[in-house]
């Protein structure tokens, strides 16, 4: 105790003390955070929460899926279609689907984290099939490599999603989305998962890596800054001829008319 | 006399005496040329040209016309260690290496788009004011070829940074090439100097880019040039403008003055848009790769038309004699422009034979008072119109939550009706206009005074219009229709029978005006009040 009153009023005593704070509600929150993982996999809890997920699903899927997700006329059957696919469909808001439109599309989400994980619980007990990813599966930060996630981008995906990922039409009204500023998590779910007129793209069509890599290349190119000056909806020539014609030609032609007009 | 003053008169009169400038010099300054804004819309094609040879020239210094296959080790990080042409990695080095690099590759592109843009906008200056009738057909003709080298040289330039953008474009301009019946898949490999896309391409392109289509450019800008200047330009109608004079301001000071300020206007204009607004980021689009391709691809808009077209042709293809036939490319691609450009390079000539009209012109018409031209005008914009957004259909189908079906059946039938449509309502409109020149004529300006007479009458205050005014509304001429010549005087029937009566047909079409007020009609109105 001696030894602690002595450095009490030391100078470094203070930010020394701050850190220790730190250290000990960071490691606190991180077990916390691993019980609470944990307590999923206990089995009783992993009842409760299919449980939980089949009353939820009950009442907000089973009009257009069917009781026991065995699917109806209207939509399809979700037995062996995974964790990852509801986790996907549910938490980028296209499921509960809202009007039996072309596409499914991407909206405010109805339900919160928990219910969306007992969603998908339910429906991964009917039958196995991908699994939702984990944090340790997405380590898209510490993993993977920018220049190859944009050549498998070029090479599998922009032929639908446009080669800045901006997003490109299909037929018939239905399109593909923008990449840009879709969850990580999300992105890794579409590619397992492929919904609706997206391909499923395999481990060994695309690797776990490769997959990281694709995320990675896309989160680059969401925070470059606009190089170069305004994106222009980053579209390409269409939104160049316009301010071509608008801004520099009408500009030019304003000051024609401007340098003409006789002073009166 | 200053000593600075004698030693400048001496020099003058030294150079004048060995080259008898003096005198054209003489002639030259005070050269007159009419001001009007719409005069202006050659300068700024000019100028963008001169912006585009002093930023293309500093764009030479650094790019690499060649398909040799190399590794990047540039700054731009997501691209590292990727195996690239050096082209497109030379681009890459301009945009990320070289100072002023990015802002001298945007300048060059949107000085291109402006030049393209400033140079229709000056054809459709000359055509709806009928510039080019006799004797500035030719001038018109050298036009069109500049036009259609302005498509052919921004395609290429496009294409020149070897990129996965450009190079769909390459490919479907490959395409076309092998849709030429018979000779096509022979023409294209001797154009790549291979199978697609080849190792040779890019240098070639790059030689017909900045030596071969700039130098044909300048012969004829010159050309271009010269005509206008030794055929004077035309002017506007108004009080004291005849077809024997031009009224104007003397070339100097007044319109050099004028002229170079305007220079540098465009200039910084062009300038301007390079450093705030990003134009072809080709480091997003990739290297390019035969095998990938990227949904939402558009060329530059003056390409828009064309792919417009070959987008929204249906799949026709004949096979015959072991060879195939792509209707499908070959219509849109190649037959369609053929003619647009064969008719508008010929249209001088097919409205004076339908007119019958073979006198010189330099005042120019007013667009509402040559109805008929101008609804062609109209029309000829109302299908480019069509056909461009067709062009970025993909674009408007995701922005727009549109189905690109709905799209493509809206432009397929609309390239028909629309244009049409548009004649009927312009030459409406023209006449329209028309009819309330005669009114403001006949009847002046009304003010919106009310008066009430003693008796307690309301009249509205007209106010007579000033007599220049009045000239300039009345001042065209209304040309009647050619009769048709069936039969000669001697009953034998016109062996020119069906052409003659084409002609009059449309000449009568032609001929359909609002009658402008006569002098009668003044007259009868002021006995009137
Ligand atoms: C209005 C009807 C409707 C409702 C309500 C609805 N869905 Fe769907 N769902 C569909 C249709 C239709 C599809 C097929 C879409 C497609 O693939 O084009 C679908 C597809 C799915 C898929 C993708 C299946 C696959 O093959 O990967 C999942 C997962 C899904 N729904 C989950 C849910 C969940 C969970 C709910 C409740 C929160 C729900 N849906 C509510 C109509 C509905
Ligand atoms: C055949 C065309 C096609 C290909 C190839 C394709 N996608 Fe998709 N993608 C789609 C469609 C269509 C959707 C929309 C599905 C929906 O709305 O449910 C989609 C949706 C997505 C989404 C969800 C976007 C959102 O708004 O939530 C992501 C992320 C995605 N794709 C990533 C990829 C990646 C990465 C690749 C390449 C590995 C790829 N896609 C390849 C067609 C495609
Ligand atoms: C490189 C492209 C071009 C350049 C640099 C250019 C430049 C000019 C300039 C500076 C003038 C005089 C000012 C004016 O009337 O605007 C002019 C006149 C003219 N231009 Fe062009 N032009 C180009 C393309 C075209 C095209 C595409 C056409 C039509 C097909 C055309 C047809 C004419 C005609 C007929 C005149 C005479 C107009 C008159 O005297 O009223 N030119 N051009």
């Amino acid at each position: 105790m001696r030894f602690l009153s002595k450095y009490r009023r030391h100078r470094f005593a203070g930010p020394l003390l701050l850190l220790a704070g730190l250290l000990f509600v960071g490691f606190g929150y991180t077990v916390a955070q691993a019980a609470s993982e944990e307590a999923v996999l206990t089995s009783s809890d992993k009842a409760t929460l299919i449980a939980e997920g089949k009353e939820i699903f009950a009442r907000g899927c089973s009009s257009c899926h069917g009781l026991n997700a065995e699917g109806a006329g209207i939509a399809p059957s979700l037995i062996g279609v995974g964790a990852a696919s509801v986790d996907f469909q549910v938490a980028t808001g296209r499921m509960p689907m809202a009007d039996m439109s072309q596409q499914a599309m991407r909206k405010e989400p109805v339900y919160n984290e928990e219910e969306t994980a007992a969603l998908a619980a339910y429906v991964a007990s009917l039958a196995p099939g991908p699994a939702s990813v984990t944090n340790e599966e997405l380590a898209w930060e510490r993993s993977g490599d920018t220049a190859e996630g944009g050549e498998l981008f070029r090479n599998n995906c922009a032929m639908c999603h446009n080669l800045a990922g901006q997003g490109g039409a299909l037929t018939q009204g239905k399109y593909a989305p923008t990449v840009m500023g879709v969850e990580p998590k999300h992105i890794y779910e579409a590619m397992i998962t492929g919904p609706q007129a997206m391909p499923v793209f395999a481990d060994t069509t695309i690797t776990p890596e490769e997959k990281l890599s694709i995320i990675k290349w896309i989160k680059h190119a969401e925070n470059e800054p606009a190089l170069g000056g305004a994106a222009l909806g980053r579209v390409g020539p269409v939104t160049e001829g316009l301010l071509a014609w608008t801004l520099g030609l009408g500009l030019l032609i304003g000051i024609a008319v401007w340098l003409t007009t006789k002073a009166r | 006399m200053s000593a600075r003053e004698r030693v400048a008169g001496n020099v003058a009169n030294y150079v004048d005496e060995r080259t008898g400038s003096a005198k054209w010099l003489k002639k030259t300054l005070t050269k007159v040329f009419p001001d009007h804004w719409s005069f202006m819309l050659g300068e700024i094609v000019l100028y963008s040209f001169i912006i585009l040879l002093l930023s293309g020239t500093f764009l030479t210094f650094w790019f690499d016309p060649s398909m040799r296959e190399v590794e990047y080790e540039g700054s731009y990080e997501p691209l590292s260690g990727l195996k690239m042409s050096a082209a497109y990695a030379s681009t890459l080095h301009i945009s990320f290496d070289v100072r002023g690099g990015l802002l001298m590759r945007q300048i060059h592109h949107w000085a291109a788009l402006i030049f393209m843009a400033a140079m229709v906008a000056h054809l459709m200056r000359v055509f709806f004011t009928g510039a080019f009738r006799k004797p500035r057909e030719f001038n018109w003709i050298i036009g069109v070829g500049l036009l259609t080298l302005g498509i052919v040289e921004g395609f290429l330039g496009y294409s020149l940074p070897d990129d996965l953008l450009s190079g769909t474009g390459i490919r479907i301009a490959e395409a076309i090439i092998q849709a030429i019946p018979v000779v096509g898949s022979y023409l294209a490999y001797f154009v790549f100097g291979g199978a697609f896309p080849g190792e040779m391409f890019i240098q070639r392109i790059y030689t017909v880019h900045i030596l071969l289509i700039p130098g044909i450019f300048l012969a004829l800008i010159t050309a271009h040039l010269m005509l206008v200047w030794y055929q004077k330009h035309t002017q506007y109608p108004g009080p004291g403008r005849t077809e024997k004079n031009v009224v104007g301001y003397p070339l100097m000071p007044v319109y050099m003055a004028k002229a170079g300020g305007f220079f540098f206007i465009v200039f910084g204009v062009t300038a301007f848009l390079g450093a705030v607004a990003s134009i072809n980021p080709i480091w997003i689009y990739g290297p390019y790769t035969p095998g990938q391709i990227g949904a939402g691809s558009q060329p530059d808009w003056y390409m828009g038309w064309l792919d417009g077209l070959v987008r929204m042709a249906p799949p026709l293809e004949t096979h015959a004699f072991g060879y195939t036939i792509s209707w499908n490319i070959l219509v849109p691609g190649l037959i369609i422009p053929g003619i647009i450009f064969t008719g508008m390079a010929l249209y001088p000539f097919i409205e004076s034979w339908m007119t019958g009209d073979k006198r010189e012109h330099h005042l120019l018409d007013r667009p509402r008072n040559a109805p008929n031209r101008t609804a062609l005008g109209a029309m000829s914009i109302t299908f480019m119109l069509v056909t461009l957004i067709n062009g970025g259909n993909d674009l408007l189908a995701t922005h727009f939550d549109l189905s690109i079906n709905q799209i493509m059946w809206f432009s397929r039938i609309g390239v028909f009706v629309l244009p049409p449509l548009a004649f009927v309502i312009t030459k409406r409109i023209c006449l329209s206009l028309q009819r309330a020149d005669r009114e403001l004529v006949l009847h002046g300006r009304e003010t919106g005074r009310l008066v009430m007479l003693p008796h307690g009458e309301f009249i509205e205050v007209h106010e007579a219009l000033s007599p220049e005014r009045a000239y300039t509304l009345t001042q065209h001429e209304q040309p009647a229709a050619i009769a048709p010549v069936v039969e000669d005087e001697n009953g034998v029937r016109n062996p020119k029978g069906a052409k003659a009566k084409l002609q009059a047909r449309l000449s009568r079409a032609h001929s359909e005006q609002i009658a402008k007020p006569t002098a009668k009609d003044m007259l009868e109105i002021e006995n009137h009040h």
